[in-house]
């Protein structure tokens, strides 16, 4: 045992043991990588499909996720961008790319972004591209303790949701947290995000429940109750996403053809 | 604490007898963090069952070569092998969980119960006794996180396993659920409250003072040891 401590042997068992081990790590690391990707893959589908509503049980979210048609838009113009290949474009690391992204200044930056806000977003529409029945945006922002991830969801009208949901937050547990809660969820399809012949987003959550007197109860959702922060967290994310600086130059695009028809 | 080599006793007593988190206290951090929901309990459980059963394994196969020099950080290298490779096995095949568990399976390296089962028994026993005695250690962190799952979740969110047990108010149910209980601090109750009933029911875990404190005195007179 003794000669188990000389310089030769240390280094001996040292070197062995680092080669076997990172021989190990990375033949998990590689032979998993497929997997773990169609895994985080098939996650944003079912995601995406959840808030549409068009989830079955029974069908394979791939075959589901075929009526799908994903286009990458231009949010300061609203015009498609067909140069960028939806498959590949990666929304979120897009911030970080200055040529693919613009700096917001104080109030601009509602959704509490950071400051940054990307110039392309990723869009999905179910049915015909053209008349599309529902419009799914993705949309973020800031709550309490955490930046929300989520998906909105639009009738063919781009103004009426269908579902909201996100698909990554950390809000306190049984308060904020309860933005996942089916109940709350089940109170957003029917409201209208604008008011008649405007861009200017008018959907939020309030205070005190909304009943049928309310008045414009189709822009109002009740707020969370004990979680004012995470409430207004959402107030604000819409407005954003739904105002100038995201998607209302997309979605004017349905408003009017819905309104010619 | 009794000395068992049967493989019976090696799985057997760390779970009541000699439980890694309620007597020895050890890896209490993560069962702060992962215990609010009783799923996640139980697949961390299983994966400090893998890493401290093939940790033990692994370290005490190459017991007989190892320079005494370095043997800590030996120890570590293959720890954390092994938990990269199970957070990466979990990531593959049980992806939503490893969503759940996010960080804390990366953090069962810095979990004091696989480092002092592999120093303190698998250096001095065989390869088969040790990992038996990784899989009953992982057993006795295991039923505690349970336990502790079982009490937050049951009052935070009304369900066990996530079902529904007590319908909460803000599913249109009667139970206003206690939020204490889903943080982390309510662990710290809950774990303490454990520990005071395991000892009462056996007493002989109850530690001998390390130090009688005596009564008061002026500080230079102080007869008390820290």
């Amino acid at each position: 045992m003794a000669n188990n401590d000389s310089i030769k042997k240390t280094l001996t068992v040292a070197l062995s043991l680092c080669v076997v081990c990172s021989v190990v790590v990375s033949t998990a690391a590689v032979a998993l990588r497929p997997t773990q990707q169609q895994n985080q893959e098939l996650d944003r589908k079912t995601n995406i499909l959840q808030v549409a509503n068009l989830m079955e049980p029974g069908k394979s979210v791939e075959q589901q996720f075929g009526e799908i048609t994903q286009r990458v838009v231009d949010l300061r113009s609203g015009k498609y961008a067909d140069d960028i290949d939806p498959d590949r474009f990666d929304q979120i690391a897009s911030t970080q790319d200055p040529a693919m992204s613009r700096t917001l200044s104080g109030p601009q930056d509602r959704a509490g972004l950071g400051g940054r806000v990307e110039n392309y977003a990723t869009v999905y529409l179910v049915g015909d591209p053209d008349k599309p029945d529902e419009i799914i945006l993705p949309v973020r922002g800031q709550g309490l303790w955490s930046l929300m991830l989520g998906y909105l969801a639009l009738e063919g009208d781009g103004n009426t949701v269908v579902g909201l949901s996100f698909y990554d937050q950390g809000e306190t547990p049984g308060l904020g947290g309860e933005v996942d809660n089916p109940r709350w969820k089940s109170l957003w399809p029917g409201k209208e995000i604008y008011p008649e012949d405007s861009t200017e987003p008018a959907i939020r959550l309030v205070k005190g429940g909304v009943g049928s007197n309310t008045p414009d109860a189709e822009h109002k959702v009740d707020a969370l109750s004990g979680a004012t922060l995470t409430s207004t967290g959402v107030t604000n994310l819409l407005q954003f996403w739904m105002g100038d600086e995201g998607f209302a130059n997309y979605l004017a695009r349905f408003r009017d053809t819905s309104q010619g028809a | 604490m009794a000395k068992t080599d049967t493989a019976r006793g090696l799985l057997i007593t760390p779970i009541f007898q000699n439980n890694p988190i309620a007597l020895q206290i050890l890896g209490i951090c993560s069962a702060l963090a992962v215990t609010n929901s009783m799923s996640t309990s139980l697949v961390m459980g299983l994966a400090v069952i893998a890493v401290t059963a093939f940790s033990n394994m692994f370290v005490s196969l190459i017991r007989n070569h190892m320079p005494s020099s370095i043997r800590i950080i030996i120890q570590m290298t293959i720890i954390a092998s092994l938990v990269i490779v199970v957070d990466q096995l979990l990531r593959a095949f049980a992806y939503d969980l490893s969503k759940q568990l996010s960080v804390f399976v990366g953090l069962i390296i810095t979990n004091c119960i696989v480092m002092g089962r592999a120093e303190a028994y698998a250096m001095q026993n065989g390869p088969v006794l040790s990992f038996l005695d990784g899989v009953g250690n992982g057993l006795g962190y295991t039923f505690i996180l349970l336990a502790v799952g079982f009490f937050r979740e049951l009052l935070g969110s009304g369900s066990v396993f996530g079902m529904t047990i007590m319908p909460t108010i803000n599913n249109g149910g009667w139970y206003v659920p206690n939020g204490l209980m889903l943080l982390p601090p309510s662990a710290f109750f809950v774990i303490g409250l454990l520990i005071w009933a395991i000892r009462s029911l056996s007493p002989q875990q109850v530690e001998t003072s390390e130090f009688r404190i005596t009564t008061n005195t002026k500080p230079h007179t102080a007869q008390g040891s820290v």
